[in-house]
C-alpha cells in the first residue's frame, strides 16, 4: 500500500548576487510648489485726542458759594439762632478780656541784639579806593549783590569798577572773594535784581547806560544795554528798578532814573539792545505850582531825578525826590506831554502830580510804605527824614537823623511801624515808631572812622538779613534782633493812626 | 433775610472783622469777607475743627467739641460748630 515516491526538490531561486535592479522601482517626487503672493500692510487707523486740566477747585468753589448763596438753606437759620447767644457772648468777653495782655509765646529762639554776620568786600575795589554805590539782594533773598563806584566825585572819568555778588547760603564763603566779578568800563551807580528771576540784575552807570547782566552766565554776563544812543541818559544814573508790564504780567521792563531829569522804561530788544518803550521828564515849568523852585529858571529845565519808589497798593503811583530837594507824587497814567525836548525817539511825558514840603538839600532816597497806602519816607542830605502822607504837603513827622547827610531810607519788609537810615557818620539807624518816634531804637556802627554808610538794603526773604555798604568798600550783612522781625499785636493800628494824623 | 439779620448782629459787635458760615462740607457759604480770604479760612478752619473734633472724641468718647477758640498775636477767631454747619468769627483782641 506504500510505494515509494521522489519528492520534487523544492526549488528556491537565490537572491544573492542578483541584479538588485531589477526589484527597483523607479520613484520619483517633487515638493509642491511654493505658493508665494505679495502683499502688504500697514496699520491704518490714527485718533486725535485732546485734554486739558480741570479748572482748579478754588476758583469753582468761589462760584459755587456765589450762587449758592441765593439758595436759602433750611437748618442755617436754626443754626445760626442756636449759636449766636453763645458767640456773642464769647465776643463780648474776648473784647473785654486782659488775660493775654502782655503773654508772648517763644516760637523760635530770640535773637537779643542786632549782630554782623559777614564783612564782604573786594580787595581790588577797594584798593582803587571805590565805593559801595548801591546794594540789591535776589529774588531768592540768598545772594546780595554791591556796586562798586564813587559818591564822592563829581568828575567824569573812564575808571572801571566792578559789580560783585555773594552768595550767603554757600558753603565755604569767602567774604574777600565774591562768586561773581563783573568789570563794567564806567561807575555803577544803581543795582537792581529782578523781582522774579534770581540770576538777572540791571545796572545803572555813571555815564548814563543802563545794563542787564545775567549772574549765571559767567563768561559773558552782559544780556542787554541801551548803547550810547539818543535815548540814552546824558546824565549819571541815580536808580533803577524792575517794572511790571501792564499788559503782560509776567513780562519786566527796566525803569531808571537819572539827574538829567528823565524817567525812562526799557525793554528788551533785538541783538541784546534795551529799547526805549515809554518815558517822562520832570521840567520845572511844569512842576506843580506849590514848589516854587527856583524863579530864576527860564527855558526848559530839567529837574534832577535822584530817587524813586513805586506805590506797594497802586502801580502807577510813584514818588520821585529831586535834586531841588523835593519830593513829588507823580502817576504814570498821565497824557501831559513833557515840554518838547529834542532827541528822543519816544514822546515823553510830565508825570509829576503833587510836590510835598521840601528837604534843605537833595533827595537821595524815598521809600513807600509797603504796609500803608499813603506813607513814604524821605530822606536828604540835610540829615532830616520826613514820614509824610500822600494827601498833604506838610510832613507827618520830621527828624533829624544826622549831621550830615542822609543817603539811604527804608521801611522794613516786615514790621510796619520800622525804618532804616543810613547816615553820612557811618551808622546805620533802626528805627520803631511803636517804640519812639524821637530817636532811633537802635544805631549800628557800620564803620569805625565815621566813613559814610550809602546804601542798604533789607531782605524780604530772608527776613532777619539787613545788608548795607559804605565808602570804605564794604558790604556789611546785619543779623536783626526778633524785635524788629517780628510784628507786634496793634500795629497796623498804629500806622493807621500815623497817617490819619493831620498837620498844619 | 433774618439770617442775614442774625449775621449782621454779629458782625456789628466791637472789634468784628469778619464772619463766615461754611457747610458741612467746608464750603463757604455765607460771608463778609472777599473771596480769597474767604476760601482760605474756610478750608483751613474746617480741617481744624474736624480735627480738633475727633481729638475730643478719641479722648472720650462721650465728650464733644462744643466751641474752638484761637488766639493769635493778631487775631482771635472764634468757630461754632454743629452738624451741619460752623460758624467763624473773626476778632481783632482788645486794646
Amino acid at each position: 500500500m506504500f510505494g515509494d515516491g521522489a519528492a520534487r526538490g523544492a526549488d528556491v531561486e537565490s537572491l544573492w548576487r542578483r541584479d538588485p535592479g531589477s526589484r527597483c522601482e523607479a520613484k520619483s517626487c517633487q515638493t509642491e510648489e511654493i505658493l508665494t503672493v505679495e502683499t502688504a500692510a500697514q496699520s491704518q487707523s490714527s485718533q486725535d485726542n485732546g485734554m486739558q486740566t480741570d479748572e482748579s477747585e478754588e476758583t469753582a468753589q468761589d462760584l459755587n458759594f456765589q450762587q449758592e448763596a441765593a439758595v436759602d438753606y433750611s437748618g442755617l437759620l436754626s443754626f445760626l439762632q442756636g449759636v449766636e447767644d453763645v458767640v456773642i457772648k464769647e465776643l463780648n468777653k474776648n473784647w473785654r478780656s486782659h488775660a493775654f495782655d502782655g503773654f508772648e509765646v517763644n516760637w523760635v529762639d530770640q535773637n537779643e541784639t542786632v549782630s554782623c554776620l559777614h564783612s564782604l568786600s573786594y580787595p581790588e575795589a577797594q584798593d582803587q579806593k571805590l565805593q559801595v554805590t548801591s546794594i540789591s539782594w535776589n529774588a531768592t533773598g540768598s545772594v546780595v549783590a554791591c556796586s562798586y563806584g564813587r559818591l564822592d566825585d563829581g568828575d567824569w572819568s573812564t575808571e572801571k569798577s566792578y559789580v560783585c555778588t555773594w552768595n550767603l547760603d554757600r558753603r565755604g564763603l569767602n567774604p574777600k572773594h565774591p562768586d561773581l566779578v563783573v568789570d563794567v568800563p564806567s561807575s555803577v551807580m544803581a543795582l537792581a535784581f529782578h523781582p522774579s528771576q534770581p540770576s538777572f540784575i540791571a545796572g545803572g552807570l555813571y555815564s548814563g547806560e543802563v545794563v542787564v547782566w545775567d549772574t549765571s552766565r559767567i563768561e559773558d554776563p552782559l544780556l542787554w544795554r541801551t548803547g550810547m544812543t539818543d535815548d540814552t541818559h546824558t546824565d549819571p544814573v541815580y536808580q533803577v528798578d524792575w517794572l511790571q508790564d501792564s499788559k503782560q504780567s509776567h513780562q519786566f521792563r527796566v525803569l531808571s532814573v537819572s539827574t538829567d531829569g528823565k524817567l525812562l522804561v526799557w525793554q528788551t530788544g533785538k541783538d541784546g539792545q534795551l529799547m526805549l518803550a515809554e518815558g517822562f521828564a520832570l521840567v520845572a515849568q511844569q512842576l506843580p505850582h506849590s514848589t516854587k523852585l527856583k524863579k530864576r529858571t527860564r527855558g526848559e529845565t530839567a529837574v534832577g531825578v535822584t530817587s524813586l519808589s513805586f506805590s506797594h497798593f497802586d502801580p502807577t503811583v510813584f514818588i520821585v525826590g529831586v535834586e531841588g530837594g523835593y519830593s513829588l507824587k507823580c502817576s504814570t497814567a498821565v497824557d501831559t506831554p513833557a515840554v518838547p525836548r529834542t532827541g528822543s525817539s519816544v514822546p515823553l511825558k510830565a508825570p509829576a502830580q503833587f510836590a510835598f514840603f521840601p528837604h534843605g538839600g537833595p533827595v537821595y532816597c524815598v521809600s513807600c510804605s509797603p504796609f500803608h497806602r499813603n506813607l513814604f519816607l524821605s530822606g536828604g542830605t540835610d540829615g532830616h527824614v520826613h514820614l509824610h502822607s500822600m494827601l498833604q504837603a506838610q510832613p507827618l513827622i520830621s527828624l533829624q537823623l544826622s549831621k550830615t547827610y542822609l543817603f539811604s531810607v527804608r521801611w522794613s519788609p516786615v514790621r510796619p511801624l520800622v525804618f532804616a537810615a543810613a547816615s553820612g557818620e557811618g551808622e546805620v539807624q533802626l528805627f520803631d515808631f511803636g517804640k519812639s518816634s524821637q530817636k532811633p531804637a537802635v544805631s549800628i556802627k557800620q564803620t569805625s572812622n565815621r566813613t559814610p554808610v550809602y546804601c542798604m538794603e533789607f531782605n524780604s526773604k530772608q527776613i532777619q538779613l539787613l545788608a548795607a555798604g559804605d565808602a570804605t568798600g564794604m558790604v556789611k550783612i546785619w543779623q536783626l534782633s526778633s524785635d524788629f522781625i517780628q510784628q507786634g499785636p496793634r500795629e497796623m493800628h498804629h500806622l493807621e493812626q500815623l497817617a490819619n494824623e493831620v498837620t498844619e | 433775610a433774618e439770617v442775614e439779620e442774625t449775621l449782621k448782629r454779629i458782625q456789628a459787635h466791637k472789634g468784628v472783622i469778619g464772619t463766615i458760615v461754611v457747610n458741612a462740607e467746608g464750603i463757604p457759604i455765607r460771608t463778609t469777607l472777599d473771596n480769597s480770604t474767604t476760601v482760605q479760612y474756610a478750608g483751613l478752619l474746617h480741617q481744624l475743627t474736624m480735627k480738633a473734633r475727633s481729638t475730643v472724641r478719641d479722648i472720650d468718647p462721650q465728650n464733644d467739641l462744643t466751641f474752638l477758640r484761637i488766639r493769635s498775636k493778631k487775631h482771635e477767631i472764634m468757630v461754632a460748630p454743629d452738624k451741619e454747619y460752623l460758624l467763624i468769627v473773626i476778632q481783632n483782641p482788645c486794646e
